[in-house]
């Protein structure tokens, strides 16, 4: 007996998995081809019929059309995949339109950013950040900072006064920030380089001002710090913080009990068409705007601190956090400040990722 | 302190424009507030001569005018009918802005006729309301000349806000000297104060009583014989030019010499007193005091008078009296030239909220020469502008010693002032502020001039020098450290407060910044509130103690936002809360309120109003954020009275309390009249423990390479059992097998016998070594059982 043709076979299964149109068709191909009960393995059994040679050769020609045979339904599964997941991929839609299940962040307050953003730039000039608290003692928020009993600012109207304690003067809600000055001057040596950012209090209450307010406050106190420094130190840290590299700058003449020689700071702006700028408006421009107080520290208060005036001078400079960030965002109105109106929180809020910093930009 | 140009150049030699003497005031520290120009204002309004008025052809209440200007002639048509042929009036040309109309003029044919101009009425001009017809001059008024200048307003007006150490420039004369100094001019001399011969003895004199009153030295003279009518125009210009309104010639010597030169004066109708001595003295407690402002005051025996006998008939250095004030009857007049304590002057003016022109210079320190100088001048004017004679001086008292000695080194200036400049330029500039100086080696002793009480040392004579010098002068130098990188500028406390609150954020939280003062009312519901925390002279009742809490304004917050239409909210505030006022007293709190659905109506999900688990979740985030060991706290039920009883809780490290969480209390909320439900945590930053520097470097990771397993159980528990009591038990049954457990399901209900509920939980089990056994897997499940039914009774649901 001769080994069989196995073309004929080969080409009638090919041409079934050649037209199979489905997954489930070309399975009943397969099983049909390649299956226990297949026409392969059928015509497998029946080479046990046929003697040495033949059998071999009839052999290696079914496994041929085999491996053909299997190569073919694999190709065909392939592109039937293919036709199947196109067929379901069109059936498959969402609407892109649909607003997504909410992943509500909340907003920092500016006046938490605006304080970081101080921090960032004066951590970059060699300060570090300190803090006292603010129920005050007589001491540490008047005397020591060289303001006497009878100045107008410790009167009942500019201060807050707490009740007195048993013979003991009444404790203040701080004023201003600079009692942190004393704190520190007390508890480290020079040299000394710091600000203190913090609430403060003045009893006072209209358009422009809150019973509550923030401040920072800077002090630097070592064997060689002048005005110039004063000077250079502000000028930097306004056009840093305002991002405005030619920002002019001007000091005038001014006076605090706790500093002497004292300056107020002014920085240039425009107020025209009633909107305020800040910014460079040219030679000539004459706009200023009030930006903080400062000065070289009064020898008394670095005597009240605890540091021989003979041997240490430095300078300090103080200003309303909730005023810069007005001006650098734009915020009309202080009060606004501390109502916690939601829509006011989002819109003038921050998102808690932006860190700021002097490296990425402020 | 305001002054007219015109009168600054009474005692500055200068050529300079206003601009820059503003300029240059602004440049040595005296502020400049405004500078109020008429001239410029007005300068385009000018004399004009009307050649001709005639009839408008079409109207009949116009008239056509052909008027002079001085530069030609131009036609306009008024209306008003005092318009007249050869009259003088004031032209607004066109292009002129007329500020009574707020309009810019433009030429116009008015009823075909055109008019290039405006005649204008006061009221146009902004002068006043007159506006019956238009302005009409004195014929010999000069055409073309500035309407100011005929009008005697064209000086211009500058206001300058003075800082309290400088007494001596709430006179004329000390700013004109300051701008002297700074070379703007030359301080002319002062020759007005030489001796006034007195004809005859002083019949009232003056007595200072021992009883620590505010007066040290006091001069006075008599005048008799004088016509007390008003003062010369000059005079009164300028004290209109400032404001002041000119009542007669006495009284307004006293101002003018006050604004002159920062001497306050009083004069006394000798006629109204009854003693023959003036007596500095104490006011008596409840003393009563009629001021001549025609009010009455109750003074206190803090208060310094000047007693005509009992009578109170001044307050020392704030005011005179109405009894014994001037009027223009006056013929016989006391004149008192006092020196007070600038710290009594300042607590009575308070006290008594009275200011005057007197307590603004007392307050801040006169001149006490002037007290000599003062009555030179006085008597000269008085006797010059209301005739009469005046007495020799009489004084009471000594005249405080105010001579004293300030030393400079030379080279202090550079050293804190930061500028060069030359010892001779130093000399220069100090001499010409009147300070009088010795050159010694390399330094200088400036003996300071009586009017400058504000000098006190060094570093006031290097802020003389380098605000005349000018601080522009000064450069700018960048700080630099001490090393190439700057150090950390924040504490680990603070960096991990900074934390917190972005995380907090990052949760959903908005943060707000509210009072640190709150109502005691409301206070009160937050715990036992301190006495030492509330306010002496609160602004309000709503704002009268420190908040021993934040929640109480957060949730009022959110009851705003409610009450606007916004009742889903959360909030948060990272900030002081206050038990007492002492500095420890004063904690570092974490809070936030969410108020309303903590999860919004959303086609995927129902609306879920907050409770207190999202409270515990926002506590639980700032925890980890301030990287606490959040997994080991430990939770208990007894929050505080504000917090729900039952649905609210406590996180603590050992004994620390780190948080409270739950929902609020609704007698809080009522309290607060806010409409509930609402919840919240506070998280106590102060009690977190302090971060150990353990290096940077973390436990190595050891990653398991076998599968773990994990096996579901649910357990049929008292519905009063507490699921954390459940999940520490399964978790602690093997404890080197069991990674993790956790609740997947809690259920009450069908299938589940009142009172039990079930609790379903699926622990994770890592094999180390092998592959678990069914045997190990069995062992540990029934190891999980019994620890469960042990800590809580429960049994495996069948």
């Amino acid at each position: 007996m001769s080994a069989p043709d196995t073309s004929e076979l080969h080409e009638s299964l090919l041409a079934e998995v050649a037209s199979a149109d489905s997954l489930d068709a070309l399975e009943a191909v397969r099983v049909h081809a390649l299956g226990k009960k297949g026409a392969i393995t059928a015509q497998m059994k029946g080479l046990g019929q046929l003697d040495g040679e033949a059998r071999k050769e009839a052999g290696q020609a079914l496994n041929r059309v085999k491996d053909s045979v299997q190569a073919a339904i694999g190709e065909r599964q392939a592109s039937l995949d293919l036709v199947a997941l196109e067929a379901r991929l069109t059936h498959e839609t969402v609407d892109v339109t649909l607003p997504p299940r909410p992943r509500l962040t909340g907003h920092l307050h500016p006046v938490s950013q605006v304080t970081e953003e101080c921090i960032a730039i004066f951590g970059e000039m060699g300060f570090t950040v300190a803090e006292g608290p603010d129920i005050e003692d007589d001491f540490h928020n008047f005397t020591a900072l060289n303001i006497p009993p009878e100045h107008p600012a410790r009167q009942m109207h500019d201060t807050f006064y707490l009740n007195p304690l048993e013979g003991r003067p009444a404790p203040v809600l701080r004023t201003h920030t600079s009692p942190v000055q004393i704190r520190t001057m007390e508890t480290s040596k020079p040299p000394i380089r710091i600000v203190a950012p913090g609430r403060t209090y003045r009893s006072d209450s209209d358009a422009t001002h809150t019973p509550m307010f923030h401040q920072i406050e800077a002090l630097v106190v070592d064997e060689m710090t002048h005005m110039g420094h004063l000077k250079g130190c502000i000028i930097d840290f306004c056009r840093a913080f305002f991002d405005i590299p030619d920002l002019p700058v001007r000091f005038r003449p001014s006076h605090f009990p706790f500093t002497e020689p004292s300056m107020e700071v002014d920085i240039g702006c425009s107020r025209e068409g009633g909107k305020l700028r800040i910014g460079n408006f040219g030679e000539g421009a004459d706009n200023w705007l009030e930006i903080m107080g400062s000065g070289m520290v009064h020898p008394k208060v670095l005597e009240y601190g605890g540091i021989d005036p003979t041997k240490y001078q430095g300078f300090a400079f103080g200003m309303g956090i909730d005023r810069i960030a007005m001006l650098k965002y734009g915020i009309p109105d202080l009060r606004t400040f501390f109502d916690a109106d939601i829509r006011w929180l989002n819109h003038y809020g921050f998102v808690p990722l932006a860190v700021p910093s002097m490296v990425r930009g402020l | 302190m305001k002054f007219t140009l015109g009168w600054l150049k009474d005692h500055l030699e200068t050529e300079v424009s206003v601009g820059e003497i503003v300029e240059t005031l602004i440049q040595i520290g005296l502020e400049v507030d405004t500078v109020d120009d008429p001239a410029a204002e007005l300068s385009a309004f000018r004399v004009a001569h009307v050649i001709s008025a005639e009839q408008h052809p079409d109207a009949d209440r116009l008239q056509v005018c052909q008027v002079d200007t001085g530069e030609g002639i131009v036609q306009v048509v008024c209306g008003a009918p005092n318009a007249r042929t050869g009259m003088k009036g004031v032209l607004a040309p066109v292009g002129t802005w007329v500020p009574g109309m707020e309009v810019k003029l433009k030429a116009a044919k008015v009823r075909g006729v055109e008019s290039n101009g405006m005649l204008v009425s006061e009221r146009e001009v902004g002068l006043s309301d007159e506006h019956d017809g238009i302005i009409d001059l004195p014929e010999d008024a000069p055409i073309g000349v500035p309407f100011a200048e005929v009008l005697g307003i064209d000086d211009p007006v500058i206001d300058i806000e003075l800082t309290p150490n400088r007494p001596d420039c709430t006179g004329v004369r000390g700013i004109a000297r300051d701008l002297a100094a700074a070379g703007l001019g030359t301080l002319k001399s002062f020759d007005s104060a030489a001796p006034v011969a007195g004809s005859y003895e002083s019949p009232i004199n003056w007595d200072i009583a021992g009883d620590g009153n505010a007066c040290s030295y006091v001069v006075g003279r008599h005048f008799k014989g004088l016509t007390n009518g008003p003062s010369p125009k000059w005079v009164q210009d300028r004290l209109r030019a400032v404001g002041l309104r000119p009542i007669s010639a006495l009284v307004d010597v006293t101002n003018y010499v006050s604004l002159d030169l920062g001497r306050p004066l009083h004069v006394f109708d000798a006629g109204k007193l009854k003693n023959k001595t003036l007596t500095m003295r104490r006011a008596r407690d409840g003393e009563a005091f009629t001021a001549l402002i025609e009010r009455e005051y109750e003074l206190d025996n803090e208060m310094t008078v000047i007693g005509d006998g009992d009578t109170a008939e001044a307050l020392a250095g704030v005011m005179g009296g109405l009894e014994s004030s001037c009027t223009e009857e006056t013929t016989d007049v006391f004149l008192e030239v006092a020196l007070f304590d600038p710290v009594s002057v300042a607590t009575t003016g308070r006290k008594l909220q009275m200011e005057s022109d007197a307590r603004y210079r007392f307050e801040r320190g006169v001149d006490p020469e002037s007290a000599e100088w003062g009555a030179e001048l006085a008597a000269r004017l008085i006797v010059e502008f209301c005739g009469g004679e005046t007495s020799k001086p009489t004084s009471a008292g000594t005249m405080p010693k105010w001579q004293r000695s300030v030393e400079l080194r030379n080279d202090r200036v550079a050293t804190l002032g930061g500028v060069e400049v030359a010892a001779d330029r130093q000399v220069e500039i100090l001499e010409a502020l009147g300070f009088t100086i010795e050159c010694l080696n390399g330094k200088m002793n400036a003996a300071v001039p009586s009017w400058r009480p504000d000098i006190g040392g060094e570093a006031d004579l290097v802020e003389e020098i380098t605000r005349i010098h000018g601080f522009d002068r000064i450069a700018p130098v960048s700080l630099d450290r001490d090393a190439a990188l700057p150090v950390v500028a924040i504490t680990p406390e603070q960096r991990r407060t900074s934390t917190v609150r972005r995380a907090l954020a990052v949760n959903g939280l908005d943060e707000a910044v509210t009072w640190s003062f709150m109502g005691r009312a409301h206070a009160e519901l937050f715990g036992e509130l301190s006495e030492t925390v509330l306010l002496a002279n609160p602004i309000s009742s709503e704002l009268d103690a420190m908040r021993p809490s934040i929640l109480g304004n957060l949730l009022l917050a959110a009851g705003r936002n409610a009450d606007r239409g916004f009742a889903d909210v959360g909030l948060f505030e990272l900030g002081p809360a206050y038990q007492d006022a002492t500095p420890d007293g004063q904690q570092l709190v974490a809070a936030g309120v969410r108020h309303g659905n903590a999860q919004l109506a959303h086609w995927s999900h129902k609306a879920r109003a907050a409770d207190a688990l999202d409270a515990k979740a926002d506590a639980l985030a700032a925890l980890e954020a301030a990287g606490a060991p959040a997994g080991n706290v430990q939770i208990s039920r007894d929050a505080p009275d504000w917090y729900h009883p039952g649905r609210s809780g406590v996180l603590r490290l050992g004994k620390n309390v780190l948080a409270y969480f739950g929902e609020i209390h609704p007698a809080v909320l009522l309290g607060l009249d806010v409409r509930g439900p609402a919840v919240g945590f506070e998280v106590f930053l102060d009690n977190l423990p302090p971060r150990k520097d353990k290096g940077s470097s973390r436990p190595p990771l050891h990653l398991e390479s076998l599968h773990p397993v994990r096996r579901d159980f649910a357990f049929l528990v008292n519905a009063d059992v507490q699921a954390g009591d459940l999940l520490r038990a399964a978790r602690g049954a093997d404890r080197d097998v069991i990674t993790d457990v956790a609740l997947f399901d809690v259920y009450e209900g069908k299938n589940v016998e009142e009172g039990k509920k079930s609790l379903a939980i699926q622990a994770t089990l890592q094999p180390t070594e092998a592959t678990f056994t069914d045997a190990e897997i069995e062992e540990v499940s029934a190891k999980i059982v019994a620890a469960v039914e042990k800590a809580t009774g429960g049994m495996l649901r069948s």
